[in-house]
């Protein structure tokens, strides 16, 4: 089983390698879709209406689930956060807190977009 | 650097990491914890929830991660077997040593076994550890009966257990009648009535003298000569608290066990503190852990220099819920301490026994005990507590007052030091004071910022009602607005989307609401903009719940589940084979539901549209089992074939549901046809339940299962087809614009004023003149409905979003199956 454990969170700064996931167009407005890197599962957000882009693990800490690309997105105070569809447990998209529970926080990654492409930042080859 | 040890990983100790981590951070105070069990701090409080799902996680009180963050060493299954008061150190039973400048400990206590010839026997188990629980569950598979040895709080929490596993089971007590040390003799009396109904054969008087079995047990001999044959027996007759380290270190110990401490929880050796089950203060071990959460928060603080607060003592106030029936029990529960004169209310026939002691000069409340009906106690034991004068009838706080006064007024007066929340010692003062300076603007807030609550939760209608009350002083109307992005309630949103014609929650969020919208607000609005325009779900699919998304309902491990519509519950064999052949082709578990149709599980989200595609093929449509929306129309099979029938329920099930299907609501809908008052389809437990009669139908509404069952009421009798349709047309859509989101009909109905005749007047008189508009608006709503199932089979642009990976074709490798009689099941998570 995967373990929360094997998500570290990468900040720009560190970024070793950009893994060039898929094209914007696969993605929903306002919405998550997962993306399979070397065996992890990393969920990606096209927050439309802000404009923005973010990533954090696809991994629940509650229930190790493998999920988080497919709950709802929105904001606390503007701070952007994904929902989780199982227990709505909530988590910060920048910082990886959770919002609403004691679960330990999700690590999250820097995206860029680039000729019309997603690309997701690892500090791994 | 400062170096604290804490023997003991239970729930205090655990606590008490909690309290000393904020008051002392990693650079100034080092802490290790040693715990026996093999994994961290779990909630003993709810052990038997074990019971129903074997899932340790959901009871542990912090994963080992937690520590990690904390900085705090845990050694999980290590246990200390020494402490060496001269060097200060102590020494693990795999022979490592450790210094400590201070150490806590929290070992808690065991299980008493009393001398007992045969308690070694196999078969022969106690209720403390999840460990205890795994050996129960494992060795009841293959039995039939069990006792529990111990008629009191924790040996009837085991007794329920053994009902659950199917045992039959006996509860076997010493003393004259259950619950000796909370409970009089009506009170035990009036439990055991309702116990007894649950088939559990309660045993009083009984002095087990040896337990018999060639090496396990069969049966249990008492001293009066006679037998009790069972196949096991789990002991629970009391807590010895585990002071072994404490003997062996030469700490004063009371003569019955137990380490003595003092008010700041230090034992005979100031270096050493005891909290928890383990500790004795002034002759007491407290086997309950609010006081031992007190403990923990005086030892922590103690321990950084801050001697102002003090352990004084706490009382052995309880409430809890046995077998479904609420036992409270409360400060001097028997009057036995002073002079007193009791009110006692008794209600046999619903087996209720309510108690309260009254001081002699009738001014305070002593002490009381409730079985059956525990609601009156937050505020029994706050009344008790803070010496509030009691009201002129004293018996008004047991029957409640007559007089339509709301519990309200109760709070208000209520002292700004009266403690709310036990565990974590948050008073009135601190919850009011977090909501009038603004700092909590939510009931979740005032969890986030005091604590409140966040301990066993039995505090919450308390903090919830406080929370109203502060809102109502800053002159604030309480209105249910729907969360930070829509200052609005659910009415007034639909009322804008409604004239304004808003369709989209873009727009809706841009001219009405602020910030970017949450899981809150996104399903609310979709929901309400199905219910009027009812436009297929997934042209705005990423505001749906994950299940409206993928228009399935998402299970354990992350797959879904399929239910196709079978309307009223009828199916021709042709039909079922088909879903027979899906099911086998996909590897799907099947299950009949509760609304008499078929639901298949375990379908992988990329398969969703091909099941779909092969069950619409063959005539079926959407079940919406995933949506807010109508889910089955249940029949009876009726006059057709049944001897009793008088109409013919199955044809109008399929009418209704017809009609209906699709409907979006603020939560879900049930409905139900009976062709007799026998009423084999259960309509009065339904949204809309329809019943025959010699003269028609009689319509019955607002009837809901779940989690508060509530009978439905009538509405109409002896009415034809057409009117009752027109009735629930007008019935379903008054519902829908008025309710709140996720709010079933029975809580919505109980809170409407005036209740079920006033929603008579609106539905069958038409008071309002708005009758004629409701079953338009159900009538262009319901015009409109297609299946959103086959829009989406018959669309590539939508089938295309049914992917696990959005740059791969790989199915989800983390999702993982059990097998369970011959099916697939998804792994425990
Ligand atoms: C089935 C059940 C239901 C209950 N229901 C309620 C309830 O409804 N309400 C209520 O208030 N209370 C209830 N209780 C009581 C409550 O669980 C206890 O009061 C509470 O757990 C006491 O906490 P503690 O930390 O003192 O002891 P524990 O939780 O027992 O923790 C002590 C820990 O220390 C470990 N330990 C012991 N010796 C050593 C050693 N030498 N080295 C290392 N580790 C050691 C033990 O293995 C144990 O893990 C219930 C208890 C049970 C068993
Ligand atoms: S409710 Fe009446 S008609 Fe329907 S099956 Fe039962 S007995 Fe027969
Ligand atoms: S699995 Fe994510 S909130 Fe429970």
């Amino acid at each position: 089983m995967t373990n929360t454990l094997d998500y570290k969170t990468v900040s720009s700064e560190n970024v070793t390698n950009w893994f060039k996931a898929a094209p914007v167009t696969a993605f929903p407005a306002n919405g998550g879709a997962c993306v399979l890197y070397r065996g992890k599962q990393i969920a990606v957000f096209n927050f439309t209406r802000r404009d923005e882009w973010y990533a954090c693990q696809n991994l629940c800490p509650h229930k190790q689930q493998m999920i988080l690309s497919r709950g709802m997105i929105g904001s606390e105070q503007d701070e952007p956060k994904v929902a989780c569809p199982f227990h709505k447990r909530a988590f910060s998209l920048q910082s990886g807190k959770c919002l609403n529970a004691d679960e330990c926080a999700i690590a999250t990654y820097p995206v860029k977009i680039e000729e019309g492409y997603v690309y997701i930042g690892f500090d791994e080859a | 650097m400062r170096h604290i040890v804490v023997i003991g990983n239970g729930m205090v100790g655990y606590k008490f990491c909690e309290k000393l981590r904020k008051l002392a951070d990693p650079t100034q105070v080092a802490i290790t914890v040693f715990g026996e069990e093999c994994r961290p701090a779990y909630d003993r409080v709810h052990l038997s929830e074990y019971f129903s799902d074997q899932n340790a996680d959901k009871l542990t009180l912090a994963p080992a991660r937690w520590y990690e963050e904390q900085n705090i060493q845990l050694h999980t299954g290590e246990l200390i077997a020494w402490i060496d008061r001269r060097n200060k150190t102590v020494e693990t039973h795999r022979g490592k040593t450790l210094s400590y400048d201070q150490l806590v400990i929290a070992t808690g206590s065991s299980a008493f076994v009393p001398p007992i010839p045969g308690t070694d026997k196999r078969g022969v188990f106690v209720y403390r550890t999840i460990e205890d629980l795994e050996a129960i569950i494992a060795y009841g598979k293959k039995m039939r009966s069990a006792a529990v040895l111990g008629g009191g709080l924790l040996g009837l929490e085991a007794a329920k257990a053994m009902v659950d596993m199917g045992l039959e089971t006996h509860v076997v007590e010493f003393a004259s009648r259950l619950m000796p040390r909370q409970l009089d003799e009506v009170g035990a009396r009036t439990l055991q009535t309702r116990i007894e109904e649950l088939g559990i054969q309660v045993h009083l008087n009984k002095n087990t003298q040896a337990i018999s079995g060639n090496g396990k047990l069969d049966a249990l001999r008492f001293a009066d000569e006679s037998n009790l044959p069972v196949d096991m027996l789990v002991i629970s007759a009391g807590i010895r608290p585990r002071d072994e380290l404490g003997r062996s270190a030469r700490l004063d110990i009371g003569p019955r066990g137990g380490i003595v401490v003092n008010d700041a929880m230090q034992t005979s050796d100031p270096a050493i503190y005891a909290i928890g089950e383990v500790a004795l203060h002034q002759d007491i071990i407290y086997g309950l852990v609010a006081p031992g959460y007190d403990m923990a928060e005086v030892a922590a603080r103690h321990l950084v220099g801050d001697i102002e607060k003090n352990f004084s003592g706490d009382d052995m106030s309880t409430k809890l819920k046995l077998m479904g029936v609420d036992v409270a029990s409360f400060g001097d529960a028997f009057g036995a301490k002073s002079e007193h004169n009791a009110i006692v209310f008794e209600d046999k026939a619903k087996g209720v026994y309510k108690r309260i002691n009254i001081s002699a000069d009738g001014k305070r409340l002593l002490g009381g005990m409730l079985v059956g009906d525990a609601e009156a106690y937050n505020m029994l034991l706050q009344t008790m507590q803070n010496g509030m004068a009691l009201p002129p009838n004293p018996e008004d706080l047991i029957l409640g007052s007559r007089g339509g006064e709301t519990s309200g007024a109760g709070l208000d007066s209520l002292p700004d030091e009266a403690q709310i929340c036990s565990c974590e010692a948050v008073t009135k003062g601190m919850i009011c004071e977090a909501v009038l300076t603004g700092e909590a603007q939510s009931v979740k807030e005032i969890k986030a910022c005091t604590k409140a609550g966040t301990g066993c939760g039995g505090c919450m209608p308390m903090v919830s009602d406080l929370f109203d009350l502060a809102q109502a002083k800053m002159g604030k109307r309480v209105r249910k607005t729907l969360c930070e992005h829509f200052n609005y309630t659910r009415q007034e949103l639909l009322d804008i989307i409604q004239v304004k014609e808003i369709k989209s929650y873009d727009t809706l969020l841009n001219e009405y609401g602020t910030g970017d919208g949450c899981e809150v607000c996104k399903p609310a609005v979709a929901s309400i903009l199905a219910s009027l325009w009812n436009e297929l779900v997934t042209q705005q699919d990423t505001i749906q719940d994950t299940n409206d998304r993928f228009l399935a309902n998402i299970q354990r491990g992350g797959t879904y589940s399929v239910v196709p519509r079978i309307p009223g519950g009828e199916i021709t064999p042709d039909k079922l084979i088909v879903i027979g052949q899906v099911a086998k082709k996909y590897d799907l578990y099947t299950k009949i539901t509760g609304g008499q149709r078929i639901d298949l599980f375990g379908a992988h989200l990329h398969q969703l549209p091909d099941i779909w595609e092969e069950l619409i093929a063959a005539g079926f449509e959407s079940g919406h089992a995933y949506g807010k929306s109508l889910r089955t129309v249940k029949s009876c099979v009726g006059s057709a074939w049944c001897r009793y029938g008088l109409h013919d329920s199955v044809s109008f099930a399929i009418e209704v549901e017809d009609r209906y299907k699709g409907l979006r609501s603020p939560h879900k809908l049930k409905g139900a046809v009976s062709g007799c008052a026998r009423e084999c389809a259960e309509a009065q437990s339904k949204d809309f339940g329809i019943i025959a009669t010699d003269k028609g139908w009689n319509l019955y509404v607002c009837g809901n299962g779940g989690i508060k069952p509530q009978h439905a009421l009538l509405l109409a009798q002896d009415v034809d087809k057409e009117t009752c349709i027109k009735y629930i047309d007008r019935f379903l859509m008054f519902y829908i614009k008025t309710a709140e989101t996720l709010t079933r009909t029975a809580p919505w109905l109980n809170k409407l004023e005036g209740g079920i005749d006033y929603l008579r007047d609106v539905v069958v008189n038409d008071c309002l003149g708005i009758g004629e508009q409701l079953e338009q608006e159900m009538q262009r709503t319901l015009a409109v409905y297609r299946c959103e199932w086959k829009e989406v089979v018959n669309n590539p642009e939508l089938r295309a979003k049914f992917t696990h990976f959005i740059n791969s074709e790989a199915t989800d490798p983390a999702v993982q199956f059990d097998e369970m009689r011959g099916q697939k099941v998804p792994a425990k998570w």
